[in-house]
């Protein structure tokens, strides 16, 4: 123990390599284990895809698409501009109180003049 | 009443008469100019103002409390923790004795002595530390072990200028660039160089911005600096998941030494990723690292009493932290440049600097000096995982010091 207490220049040297390397072995043997976990995700991920691609043709006919939850699916638009659509609607939710995702939008028309 | 024996008694005990009247009284005084200046540089020039604030205070308060032969209303109490330390006192590892006379700063400083503060900033580091960087590029793993240069290359400059094994252990950890870290090994090893060791610690890490680049732009060209990295893989939750509970189990099992740290900072990392402990990772990145913070800074600058801290060997350690930071750049650089050799030119080896821990920081430093090079360059992601693999790369240096060196 006095040793290392009163440590030799010879022995300071020893330890300081000796120290390195066993970082770098701790971490070198570190990154073998992650590389490895990684491969094995890696490979789980791709079979999925492949299982998935694979199932896809099989399929009958594609189900009708979900919307997302929250939000109001598919907007058809009747000579309207997009732009006017979201101020519509924005203006709705306001007047209504209620959150834009909250509200199902079906169709949006532009009313003619000659239609009054 | 002796109204003037009284006045004359509390004129005697107070701190005024004893910058003069007590031994070396007047080092108090240096001191609390010394504590004025750290206050300065945390609070106007921002150097780690939340650890150096309280680093500050600490010193302030100690010295304004503490004299030598007039230790009855100190808040920091350093001969009770040298009999603590000494084998040969009736009261050698004695808590009971420091309880039973401690000041308010002794208690907190309990916290340090039995490596609590560190392990829990850990577990806060751990919570804020995204390890995604990392795991997409696991060789960065080796810029970090390449970045622990410096601890040893001070170390073994710290036995050439006379500091013992336990001690030189301690003033090379300065180089892992990591406070926490540094404050565990130096507490454990040699308590006694706490204070100077955490001010160069903190100092230094925040002066990154100003050491860092020089040392780069020396050991790199143009060319290399301007190299554009390719976007790493996405890392899955799984993997992000698994990955703390394979370090902890894989680091602790190495050299069992690291434990304490190690195993903090997974389980805070875990906390963070596992996705049903939120309030478990909110607490530990806010509201428990900033309690412990407070005790840590004030207890470690409650240490930097006079009498420890005002000798020739405090200039050493300036001296020898600041070359263990520098070296530890150069060690990061070198594996940066292994890596643009091997790799084709296709990694900047501008990253191999933030393999000194220092989180965010060198990973910042690595990506504006790239971004002055090349205006679309982004490494600050490619410089995180050697910068995180920093934090366990000083952690094992750490644990092997401890295991020589811990008895």
């Amino acid at each position: 123990m006095d040793d290392l207490v009163n440590i030799s220049i010879g022995n300071a040297g020893l330890i300081a390599v000796l120290g390195y390397l066993v970082v770098f072995l701790g971490l070198v043997l570190l990154m073998v284990v992650i590389m490895i976990m990684g491969k094995i995700m890696v490979a789980k991920a791709k079979k999925a895809q492949a299982a998935a691609a694979a199932e896809a043709p099989a399929a009958p006919a594609p189900a009708p698409k979900e919307p997302a939850p929250g939000s109001a699916g598919e907007l058809k638009l009747y000579d309207t501009d997009p732009r006017d659509a979201a101020m519509i609607m924005a203006i709705v939710a306001d007047t209504l109180g209620k959150p834009l995702n909250e509200l199902r939008f079906k169709s949006i028309r532009e009313v003619k003049d000659d239609e009054i | 009443m002796d109204i003037l024996g009284t006045l004359q008694k509390l004129g005697m005990e107070s701190g005024f008469a004893a910058f003069f009247l007590t031994d070396g009284g007047w080092k108090n005084l240096i001191m609390i100019l010394i504590s004025f200046g750290l206050l300065y540089l945390g609070i106007v020039k921002k150097f780690e103002p939340l650890l150096l604030c309280g680093i500050a205070f600490g010193c302030l308060l100690s010295n304004l409390s503490y004299f030598v032969g007039m230790g009855a209303n100190a808040l920091y109490h350093p001969e009770l923790w040298e009999a603590f330390l000494d084998e040969t006192s009736p009261y050698f590892h004695s808590y009971g004795h420091i309880m039973s006379n401690a000041g308010l700063l002794d208690f907190f400083y309990i916290g340090v002595k039995a490596g609590i503060y560190p392990s829990l900033i850990f577990l806060g580091v751990g919570a804020m530390t995204d390890f995604g960087p990392l795991l997409s590029n696991p060789k960065s793993l080796l810029l970090g072990a390449a970045a622990q240069l410096g601890v040893f290359v001070a170390f073994f400059g710290a036995v050439l200028l006379g500091f013992t094994g336990p001690e030189a252990a301690s003033i090379g950890i300065i180089g892992g660039a990591d406070g926490p870290t540094a404050i565990y090994l130096t507490t454990k090893l040699a308590p006694q160089l706490l204070g100077p060791i955490a001010i160069a610690a903190y100092s230094y890490m925040a002066l990154i911005p100003l050491i860092q680049p020089p040392i780069m732009k020396l050991f790199t060209t143009d060319k290399m600096r301007k190299v554009k990295m390719e976007q790493t893989r996405e890392v899955s939750k799984t993997e992000k998941i698994i990955f703390p509970i394979v370090v902890a189990t894989f680091v602790i099992l190495l050299l069992p030494s690291t434990a304490p740290l190690v195993g903090c900072l997974m389980l805070g990392n875990l906390f963070r990723e596992c996705g049903v402990t939120d309030r478990l990772s909110d607490t530990s990145q806010n509201a428990l690292m900033n309690i412990v913070t407070i005790f840590l800074a004030t207890s470690v600058g409650a240490t930097m009493v006079a009498q420890n801290f005002l000798n020739f060997n405090t200039i050493k350690i300036i001296v020898l932290g600041l070359c263990a930071f520098a070296i530890s750049t150069v060690g990061g650089l070198v594996g940066g440049l292994v890596m643009y050799r091997t790799s084709g030119g296709r990694i900047n080896p501008l990253i191999g600097s933030a393999g000194v821990s220092a989180v965010p920081m060198a990973a910042r430093v690595a990506q504006d000096v790239g971004r002055k090079y090349n205006k679309t360059n982004f490494l600050l992601m490619h410089a995180m995982g050697p910068n995180v693999a920093g934090v366990i790369g000083s952690a094992i240096a750490a644990g092997f010091l401890l295991s020589v060196f811990g008895g």
